[in-house]
């Protein structure tokens, strides 16, 4: 070969080809992240050492004569709330700092028996909850296409890395938007599949009936590529959907000739004009590309937000109850239990944490539960009935994923109301359980990246997947312009 | 507390206390003989080493998720079916506090939609108390709080936590509210228990905690509104169930007679002063903010499931007193049918009588030759049989026999009639025993007479002489009625 291959992809074929050496391309990979990572900050902990051990191992099942699998010397960074064997696996907190599981998440020991090579931990906020990684208890992660602008949240450190070329694909976890967003705001690929299709085993749990994992990558390709490999049943987690991996390369070169876009008419407004002109845009490509544009109503996604933020603070308010100090983390001593239980969570728990447990914990008490966590619960059959009339006439919808382009460092912490209407597009697909990802069209005037949502319902992910990828094939073609 | 005069009459809902009605329900944890937990694939096994039965589901670790256990919905439907409930389509819910011992800070639980609803148990005498649900849910782990007084938490200077238990399946039995005695709160746990061990769903030992009862205690006067209930914890054994009832009874009427009113608390049952003390009050019960379980999908066994478990079930306890009452003659609620069908020998008396042996005499030397509870004969039917057939040909005296059946049970069987013979215990003819009784008779004319005119216990002096005589291989009751038929 002539060049080092930069995708996934490439670099899976040229080492199971032999052609290139799996430590080559991480020592690449780790070279970046030594020039870089002091300004990004993508990560909570590189595990170069590691990495080089699972490259050298790969290098030698080549040269025995052996395929690795068909992720083969793949870097891959891992957003730090997913479960490492003997590694910290932080959350971004300062409640568990330090603490190192005892098993993988079921990804991650189907990545590595793929072949791919974990480089590290990538910084999130706490727990998952923001919009701007600013919310971690150990700093910013910074925008690599300009460091005076957040990356996004919660997987920011998954998408910078892959911004960065720190690993070519990384993965995030997606509860209300916390994959896409950070992928518009960094412009790369972004994947939120179907609830169900990837385990949640060894994922520390945000909201469990919204939280879904899924690919960062630079291109379409390569998010096809890692999501076929982390998908499909796992018996140790009851939601997961009981059948075989996603099969999505096979239909990426499909063209989207009688596809049916749908254009939300009601979406709920106040995204940047910048970002408007791009989504209309995307609609003219695809257009273009044979497809029909149709009109839908979704009358009850703009009470999206409002119902996501009951339901998944009431859910983690649950989830993070078991941080008490008993058993593992941080525990601050004091009379008794009761009085160690909140000394710990005061001492472990970020601002915006302790926010969200308290709304939900609010949400779900006696006499509070109908009126709120009961009501939200209808909003969420609500949004999935107004989906299910949409995806009766379009195989997907188009809205921007994120209403405003990266925002400045600080502009937003202080604001948390003005932080959650970042995730205004993104948060009913959840709700439903649809996959949905972001894709990089064009960039802002100021030339910052911005991303398309291509949505689509249960277990649509090949037309998802076409559609992104005839967008991207649109964005090479014309060069990086409309 | 004074002594209030009771009314015992505790099998038709006249049970009194100082002209108060008692309404007691009792809600009945039994924990499930799987081989592993609810949701993950630990032992679940008492009495080994501490947290040695612990994975990253059970430690409630981040990440972890829970698996439902397919062999636990079996045997809650096993208990659901054996006590009439509908088995439905259900789900799981959080319940969320904080405890120690309670390592996710929730449990698992069903709330609003439950395996098993609407029920019964009937109790021996007939009377049928209503079950309300029967649920799935997981233990939690087992806490000693070291230092302090009484092994509570508070005060305690350190505890100790033991994960073992934690997510062990539970099926929780919520008994309506029908319960009107301390004896009747008794016959539900005893026939409960009896249920759960024939249909093979739990050992249900109270005494080490695999089923464990907590009893909901109102009073009333006849026809007047239920009282404020308060419910009763920490009891051990049947008998304490019912001191505990009574005693809490007891205790509501002195606070109503005194115009004090009643306060609905959770009480702790004390074995030592043989009293209740408030736990906690309702005021501060927890708000368990129950929400359904995410991590779960609904739980719906299906109708061919549901049938398959049913046709599986096993004859209960009940049926098998009424077959039992049936085949020997003795009541159904009567102690030797109960004590026998308790132990589960019912079908060991059955096979006596097959091998031709009386059924009723059957019964009545294995209730009283095989005490121990549960314990598996250990003598062939067709040996004890046979000396059931020698005792009640008059071949062997009632005595004679408990010492042959005495000598099988030491052996583990034997030839009755060798036994028989080895002890001497010779078949007398009734001529020869008719020859004693004359001579008895003519050696005590006095004894004679006053018999005759009805001195009944003038008897006894001639039996006496004729076993004498006969050097104890008399059959009492044949000298008896020999006696008898001689006076006309």
């Amino acid at each position: 070969m002539s060049a080092t291959p930069s995708t996934a992809f490439e670099i899976a074929a040229a080492v199971r080809a032999g052609s290139v050496r799996a430590i080559d391309v991480l020592e690449a990979h780790l070279g970046r992240i030594a020039a870089r990572e002091t300004d990004i900050h993508a990560f909570n902990l590189v595990t170069a050492d590691e990495a080089r051990a699972a490259a050298t191992r790969i290098d030698d099942l080549v040269a025995a004569g052996r395929d690795p699998g068909p992720l083969a010397g793949v870097p891959i960074a891992l957003k730090d709330n997913m479960c490492t064997r003997g590694v910290p696996t932080t959350c971004s907190s300062r409640i568990l700092e330090g603490w190192k599981p005892p098993y993988d998440a079921t990804v991650v020991s189907r990545l590595a028996a793929m072949g791919a090579v974990s480089v590290g931990k990538t910084n999130l906020d706490e727990f998952a909850m923001g919009s701007s990684t600013e919310n971690s208890a150990f700093g910013v992660t910074l925008n690599p296409r300009d460091t005076s602008r957040v990356a996004g949240g919660s997987s920011g450190g998954s998408a910078a890395a892959v911004a960065a070329a720190f690993a070519p694909v990384s993965l995030g976890s997606d509860t209300g938007g916390s994959i896409r967003q950070p992928a518009a705001l960094c412009g790369v690929v972004g994947v939120k599949p179907t609830y169900g299709t990837v385990s949640r085993y060894g994922l520390v749990a945000f909201a469990s009936s919204l939280d879904q994992i899924g690919p960062f990558s630079a291109d379409v390709r390569d998010s096809a590529l890692i999501l076929e490999s982390i998908s499909g049943h796992d018996p140790l987690d009851s939601t997961s959907i009981p059948q075989g991996p996603l099969d999505l390369l096979s239909v990426l070169d499909h063209d989207v000739k009688g596809m049916r876009i749908g254009r939300i008419t009601d979406m709920p407004e106040g995204a940047d004009p910048d970002v408007l002109g791009r989504l209309e845009a995307a609609f003219d490509a695809l257009r273009a590309a044979g497809a029909t544009i149709v009109d839908v109503e979704l009358p009850s996604l703009k009470y999206g937000l409002t119902a996501y933020y009951l339901i998944a603070p009431a859910e983690a308010s649950s989830n993070l109850a078991r941080y008490d100090g008993v058993r593992y983390g941080r525990r601050v001593d004091a009379v008794d239990t009761n009085s160690m239980y909140m000394a710990t969570r005061a001492a472990g728990f970020g601002d915006e944490v302790k926010r969200r447990i308290m709304l939900g914990t609010y949400a779900l008490s006696a006499g509070y539960y109908d009126a709120y966590y009961g009501k939200a619960l209808k909003v969420r059959r609500l949004i999935s009935d107004d989906f299910a009339r949409a995806y009766a006439t379009a195989d997907v919808l188009l809205t921007p994923t994120s209403p405003i382009p990266a925002f400045k460092v600080g502009e937003k912490a202080d604001d948390p109301l003005s932080m959650y209407l970042c995730d205004v597009y993104t948060i009913p697909t959840n709700l439903a359980g649809h996959p949905a990802m972001s894709v990089p069209f064009g960039d802002s005037r100021e030339g910052l990246p911005i991303g398309v949502q291509v949505m689509a319902s249960t277990l649509g992910e090949q037309s998802m997947f076409k559609v992104a990828s005839a967008l991207e094939r649109h964005m090479n073609s014309s060069g990086g312009r409309s | 507390m004074s002594p209030a005069e009771i009314v015992v009459a505790p099998n038709d809902g006249s049970y009194l206390i100082d002209g108060y009605e008692l309404v007691c329900g009792l809600e009945v944890h039994v924990e499930l003989a799987t081989a592993t937990k609810l949701f993950s694939a630990s032992a679940n096994r008492f009495g080994d080493e501490p947290n040695t039965h612990i994975d990253p589901v059970t430690l409630g670790l981040r990440g972890a998720l829970p698996v439902l256990n397919r062999h636990a919905v079996e045997l809650a439907m096993r208990i659901g079916l054996a006590l009439n409930c509908t088995v439905q389509p259900s789900t799981f819910h959080r319940k969320n506090y904080f405890y120690p011992d309670m390592p996710k800070a929730y449990q698992i639980s069903q709330y609003d939609q439950p395996i098993n609803v609407d029920g019964w148990l009937e109790l021996p005498g007939g009377k049928r108390i209503g079950v309300e649900r029967a649920h799935l849910e997981e233990d939690t782990g087992k806490s000693t709080h070291v230092g302090g007084t009484g092994g509570r938490i508070h005060g305690s200077d350190h505890s100790l936590i033991d994960f073992n238990r934690a997510g062990v399946p539970l099926v929780e039995i919520v008994g309506r509210p029908d319960i009107a005695s301390p004896d009747e709160a008794k016959q539900y746990v005893t026939e409960l228990r009896q249920i759960l061990v024939a249909v093979g769903a739990s050992d249900a030992k109270m005494e080490e905690g695999s089923m464990r009862c907590d009893a909901n205690v109102s009073v009333r006067k006849p026809g007047a509104p239920l009282g404020t209930r308060c419910e009763i914890k920490n009891v051990n054994s049947v008998r304490s169930l019912g001191r505990a009832i009574e005693y809490e009874a007891r205790r509501q009427i002195a606070l109503i007679e005194a115009g004090e009113s009643i306060r609905q608390e959770t009480r702790h049952w004390d074995e030592t002063d043989g009293r209740t003390h408030t736990l906690r009050t309702k005021e501060d019960a927890d708000d368990y903010r129950y929400f359904l379980e995410p991590d779960l999908v609904p739980l719906d066994p299906g109708t061919e499931w549901i049938e398959a478990v049913r046709a599986a079930l096993p004859m209960l306890p009940r049926e098998r007193r009424l077959r039992l009452s049936q085949a020997t003659g003795a009541p159904a609620d009567g102690e030797a049918v109960m004590v026998v069908v308790e132990r589960g020998q019912d079908d060991y008396v059955l096979a006596v009588a097959e091998s031709g042996a009386d059924v009723a005499r059957a019964l009545v030397h294995v209730k009283e030759a095989y005490a121990e509870q549960g314990a598996r004969p250990s003598v062939p039917a067709a040996d004890l049989a046979r000396m059931i057939v020698m005792e009640t040909s008059g071949k062997l005296t009632s005595t004679q026999a408990k010492t042959v059946l005495a000598e099988l049970v030491a052996n583990g069987g034997g030839d009755a009639v060798a036994i028989a013979a080895a002890k001497g215990f010779e078949a007398m003819d009734v001529s020869a025993l008719e020859a004693i009784v004359d001579d008895a008779i003519a050696a005590q004319p006095d004894a004679w007479a006053k018999y005759c005119a009805g001195e009944e216990k003038a008897m006894g002096a001639l039996v006496g002489a004729i076993m004498k005589a006969s050097k104890g291989k008399a059959d009492g009751k044949a000298v008896t009625a020999l006696l008898q038929s001689k006076r006309g």
